[in-house]
């Protein structure tokens, strides 16, 4: 796998998880946070680096070298800065991938039509639900047939 | 005038005192409740409690009917997604946000949504009040690449009396227009410069200062000679 220099805005859970498991996978990974606390998250072995700023100011995304970020992953527990900080990475600075994880469908449609790709954790949640009970549903069946 | 205003604070109150006296129709969005009833009691608007960056509550406010947005809340990520919200879904035709950081007063242009920053206006002010008397800053044009600037030339003025053509300026700088007696003249070489006039002077950034010295004299008398 080649290495990439993946920006992720928002220790919590999701941001965390993924900053740990990118980092061990050989990326170079920068993850930033308004609150320091939040790092205590991070594994041991996550080689990358932690900045703590509010990541809705220029400044604080150009501390974290966007310009030259090859993805972007807008993980923040509020809607609002991942969909202005997933806008300014793509449409200021050029980073060629970002991914925004919204939890309002409503806000989702708007993003999408901004062109940034989101991910919403109950549709997606919800989909994976049906597909298990469709695919439970249909095994069954096939077994009893 | 419908004008929907989403925010709090002594500025969103006395903005909504200025619009309702003007005989607009205001709507008042803001998320605590305690403020809410406050502005409630104070104000003749429609106040709404609730986040702004929902749909629901934008319906709820009369976004489609209305005809100005203002976002002033004090997050910047609220106040854009507000605005985008605001012109792409319930297509207001003047949204405006308001930039905390004056760094995204920039950035939220760039993205589609006109926006202000108190931090640049109020430096702006005071750099101007704290220049000159004799010089107002017009405006920035091209994105600030280019100042206008309007000078009223007083005795001090090493450059009034002199014809245009022994001016010499530095290089991309203008004398456009003179005020003489409220008229205004667009001057040539041989046009002359005299005290009380009004010029309307074009300049960069970069020989912005220059070009002062020269016409106001002030500052700068050893250098002029």
């Amino acid at each position: 796998m080649i290495s990439r220099y993946i920006l992720i805005v928002g220790c919590g859970r999701l941001g965390s998880h993924l900053a740990n498991q990118l980092s061990r996978a050989g990326n170079a990974v920068v993850v930033i946070d308004i609150d320091e606390s939040r790092f205590s998250k991070l594994s041991p072995e996550f080689s990358g680096f932690r900045i703590e700023g509010d990541a809705t100011q220029i400044a604080v995304l150009q501390s974290a070298k966007i310009k030259q970020a090859d993805a972007l992953i807008a993980t923040a527990h509020e809607d609002n800065v991942n969909m202005m900080v997933s806008q300014v990475a793509k449409k200021i600075f050029g980073v060629p991938k970002v991914l925004a994880r919204i939890f309002d469908p409503k806000h989702e449609e708007i993003l999408s039509r901004l062109g940034i790709e989101t991910i919403c954790p109950t549709a997606a949640a919800a989909s994976m639900f049906l597909h298990a009970i469709d695919t439970e549903h249909t095994s069954e069946k096939e077994a009893k047939t | 005038m419908k004008v929907i205003m989403i925010g709090g604070g002594k500025t969103l109150y006395f903005l909504c005192r200025n619009f309702s006296s003007k005989g607009y129709k205001v709507v008042i969005i803001n998320r605590e409740r305690n403020e809410c009833e406050e502005l409630a009691r104070k104000l003749s608007a429609l106040v709404i409690c609730g986040d702004g960056s929902h749909v629901e509550i934008l319906e709820e406010a009369g976004a489609r009917s209305a005809n100005a947005l203002l976002a002033i809340t004090p997050n910047d990520q609220d106040n854009l997604i507000i605005c985008q919200l605001a012109s792409h879904k319930f297509g207001i035709p003047r949204v405006i946000a308001l930039a905390n950081d004056p760094d995204n007063a920039e950035v939220f242009e760039k993205l589609g949504v006109s926006a202000f920053s108190l931090t640049q206006i109020v430096s702006s002010l005071i750099e101007q009040r704290a220049s000159l008397e004799q010089i107002t800053n017009l405006l920035p044009v091209g994105e600030g690449r280019v100042n206008v600037t309007e000078i009223v030339l007083n005795l001090d003025s090493p450059v009034a009396g002199k014809q245009l053509k022994d001016i010499t300026l530095p290089e991309n700088s203008l004398i456009a227009v003179v005020i003489r007696d409220n008229k205004p003249i667009v001057p040539r070489g041989a046009s002359d410069l005299q005290v009380a006039d009004k010029i309307v002077l074009i300049t960069l950034p970069e020989n912005h200062g220059q070009v002062l010295k020269m016409i106001t004299g002030e500052n700068n008398r050893s250098n002029l000679g």
